[in-house]
């Protein structure tokens, strides 16, 4: 085994928590390491399929309208999650996101107006010119100036902490096993939604239907180290954030092109031809999250989305081509539903479909009357071939089961006591902050703000 | 027509942008295609001449290669845009000829050009080497005859590119005239190559660098074109209207046009040339590379003996480099519609598109 000279501050992960802590460090005069799974190509974890974080503001910016106060803000995390949040660590969040611009800036990070369909997000989210690939190349380049050395394919294979104190981290690197030692460390190395078997543990069998809809190097292998060697758990393993995707998506890394935002334009039935949920609950960003185990929860683990030609341009475009035909009964020849079935749950659909006006942009009064369950907003007679249908699955995009830590953001063991030199940030402790439920860009939030917290931290650790 | 290979694959890579639209905000390109949700092959030649080939779109790509959707913007735009020049070009043979050769037909014509005008001026009994310039220019080729012979390339070249721009107009699927709304608009983003800049910053030249020197040289080589062009008729007009024959004096409006527009010449194409070096060959766009190479090079020549002839226009070797020079002049001239020369007609009439279909 090859050692490396030691560092300050070695940092577990390669997406914006981790890139955010490792630069916050050196810039605080600590020497630096990050250790990235990922090869080159694939570096940044889940940040490279983001788009945006939301920020606090109170007055309207270049890019942000209006404002969004801390209050609001608050509130808006409040009503997501049930009121079930940390609120010492969501207050840190909130008030120090307003200084995220500014720093992510002087890292080269740039900035745009929300994207064409985001609108609703023009308020409350920066976006990132470009996207989260282009703001993870912007940090990295940053740390490649800062003098941070980055190993990518960086493997972790075990991490060495005794009585809650850190000692070195074993990596494998291109084939070859090294220790590397450091003063601190930050864990910032995400879920486990990667690792199909940890999955398969929490869901069963359910699981090996789910599609991962980001990076395949978030297998939790730090975090369940860390577990392991005595921090304490916080959050509910089956806890996550899973939404509809396209059902011929590939296994991982698909992102953000797989998704499906048709769900409240028709109607969305199981593989028995039955629908089973409201599609028109609420408006579409409010409730896109809860498809993926509305989804997870029928026979097979998927479900098929229903358009006719009225809608068809209405939605975003998906990657795959719809399904389409010019009867339900052919279609559901070609989904291989029963036909019968789905003429019938159609045309009892169309039967208690109550007139209305629609509009597509708010909570309308269409809605149906009598069905179980009812469609309650946006609901039209599916009747203007051709029909277009969509196959959907379960798409996970991160789980909740992390670190617990304190408000220096430092790793509590399970004696309550924080750790005297372990750090997390990012998604890795974000159940800290929210249980369940989300907000667009939250997470974003959550490892910026936290990710320079643990790196400011683990580097005035080190110095002492 | 493009081949259905190139076509599927630019619906495929554009459906997945068309999904996600991250690089919206990057340049035209992306707002362009959110218009649409197929993608025919016009489509694609109409944004593949939007495109300047930055790279940011490919660094910014979470699907860009190796991923497995395998999205590479700017090498599939520049592959259809280099299609697109020689489908467009016209006589269509020429065209073919021309991509296919490049820069070695561009060399082979300058050397049969040069050998031609020698041979005239020879067989008219010119007084090519003896004299030591004081006899003037057309002493070596008789005014009419320059005329002539610049006149009908210049008549042929207009021909061919009206006729070229005519046809991609007609498939940029938009009205016939030139003249409307969007004129205005494209006219000032071609002048300032506004996309070239388009997110504030310089565009990327590399992952993470972006330098103004490609906006410059472009300019350089731009402003130069115009500054030479501008000399000319000047020039033009003392000989026709003012009866002012050439060589003039140094401090006449022609040289002091043409000496600023020749040092453009000299510096921007130098300069695109060199960047062309350093370009990552991720973005594709090197199938171009002898039509840009060979317009470049015949651009840099033109400056670098137009300039030479007004340096040495009083010695014995005028008569030679007046030759050559008029031989670069005309083969730049003869390649203008087959080489990259085309890239401001057709990005110019797509950003009229562009700013006709609101922006």
């Amino acid at each position: 085994m090859q050692e490396i000279p030691s560092y300050d501050v070695a940092v577990v992960g390669g997406g914006n928590a981790a890139l955010c802590a490792a630069i916050a460090a050196r810039r605080a005069g600590a020497s630096v390491v990050v250790l990235e799974r990922a090869p080159r190509d694939f570096r940044g974890g889940n940040s490279r399929h983001t788009r945006n974080f939301r920020c606090l503001h109170n007055s309207p910016g270049q890019y942000l309208t209006g404002m969004y106060t801390g209050d609001e803000f608050l509130s808006d995390l409040r009503s997501v999650n049930g009121g079930d949040i940390d609120e010492s660590l969501a207050r840190i969040a909130i008030q120090q996101s307003a200084t995220c611009p500014d720093w992510m800036a002087r890292e080269g990070v740039r900035f745009q107006a929300a994207l064409h369909g985001t609108l609703q997000l023009g308020r409350t989210n920066l976006f990132f010119l470009g996207g989260g690939k282009a703001l993870m190349n912007s940090y990295y380049a940053s740390a490649e100036r800062l003098g941070i050395d980055v190993f990518y394919e960086a493997e972790v294979v075990d991490l060495r902490v005794a009585n809650g104190v850190f000692e070195s981290v074993d990596v494998q690197t291109a084939g070859r096993a090294r220790t590397i030692r450091a003063a601190a460390v930050v864990i910032a190395s995400g879920g486990f939604e990667a690792n199909l078997d940890w999955l398969r543990d929490v869901w069963g069998e359910v699981a090996d239907n789910f599609i991962v809809r980001g990076t395949p190097y978030n297998t939790g292998v730090p975090l369940k180290r860390l577990l392991e060697a005595g921090a304490q758990s916080i959050g509910d393993p089956r806890e996550c954030h899973a939404i509809a995707v396209d059902a011929r998506a590939p296994k991982f890394d698909g992102g953000i092109v797989t998704r499906l935002d048709c769900i409240p334009f028709g109607i969305v039935v199981n593989s028995h031809g039955h629908r089973f949920y409201d599609e028109g609950e609420d408006v579409w960003p409010k409730r896109y999250a809860i498809w993926g185990k509305l989804i997870a929860r029928q026979p097979g683990q998927i479900a098929y989305s229903i358009v006719d030609a009225k809608v068809a341009d209405k939605f975003m475009p998906s990657v795959y081509p719809p399904i389409v035909a010019h009867s339900i009964g052919e279609l559901a020849r070609l989904l291989a539903l029963p036909p019968e079935t789905l003429e019938a749950t159609v045309e009892t659909f169309n039967r208690s479909v109550r007139p209305g006006t629609l509009n597509l942009s708010a909570l309308d009064g269409c809605r149906t009357e009598g069905l179980s369950p009812d469609k309650t907003h946006w609901a039209q007679h599916l009747d203007t071939p051709p029909y277009w249908a969509y196959p959907l699955r379960p798409g996970i995009t991160f789980t909740y089961l992390g670190l617990k830590v304190d408000t220096h953001t430092r790793v509590l063991m399970s004696d309550g006591q924080p750790s005297a030199n372990v750090y997390a940030a990012g998604e890795v402790m974000a159940g800290n902050i929210l249980l369940k439920g989300y907000l667009a860009g939250f997470g974003m939030t959550i490892g910026t703000v936290f990710g320079r917290i643990a790196g400011e931290e683990a580097s005035r650790h080190a110095a002492r | 027509m493009l081949p259905d290979n190139v076509v599927q694959h630019g619906q495929r890579v554009l459906t997945i942008c068309n999904a996600c639209r991250y690089c919206e905000q990057y340049c035209p390109v992306f707002p362009a295609l959110e218009k649409r949700r197929t993608f025919a092959a016009t489509d694609l030649t109409y944004l593949a001449n939007l495109c300047h080939n930055c790279g940011e779109c490919l660094y910014a790509c979470q699907f860009a290669p190796p991923h497995e959707f395998g999205v590479n913007v700017p090498s599939l735009l520049a592959e259809v845009r280099t299609r697109s020049y020689e489908e467009y070009a016209w006589p269509p043979a020429l065209g073919r000829s021309f991509r296919r050769h490049g820069f070695r037909t561009g060399l082979a014509a300058l050397a049969a050009v040069f050998s031609l005008l020698l041979l005239a001026a020879i067989a008219d009994g010119q007084a090519i080497v003896s004299a030591d310039g004081s006899a003037g220019f057309y002493a070596v080729i008789p005014h009419g005859a320059m005329v002539t012979t610049f006149g009908a390339a210049s008549i042929f070249v207009l021909i061919a590119l009206s006729i070229s721009g005519a046809r991609f107009w007609r498939d940029a699927n938009a009205a016939t005239t030139a003249r409307g709304p969007g004129v205005g608009s494209a006219v000032r983003d071609a002048l300032t190559l506004r996309h070239l800049h388009a997110s504030g910053q310089d565009c990327t030249s590399n992952l993470e660098v972006r330098m103004p020197w490609r906006r410059w040289c472009h300019h350089c080589t731009f402003y130069g074109f115009m500054l030479c062009f501008a000399s000319t008729t000047v020039a033009a007009i003392y000989h026709g209207v003012f009866g002012w024959h050439a060589p003039y004096a140094y401090t006449s409006l022609p040289v002091l046009l043409g000496a600023a527009g020749g040092f453009g010449l000299l510096v921007g194409p130098l300069g695109l040339a060199a960047l062309r070096q350093t370009r990552d060959p991720a973005l594709g766009d090197d199938e171009s590379g002898g039509l840009d190479g060979l317009f470049l090079a015949l651009l840099f020549l033109t400056s670098l003996t137009g300039l030479a002839l007004l340096a040495l226009r009083h010695s014995q070797a005028m008569g030679v480099l007046l030759l050559v020079h008029l031989a670069v002049v005309l083969v730049l001239l003869l390649t203008l519609p087959y080489g990259k020369f085309v890239h401001a007609l057709y990005r110019f009439l797509a950003l009229i598109r562009y700013h006709r279909e609101g922006g």
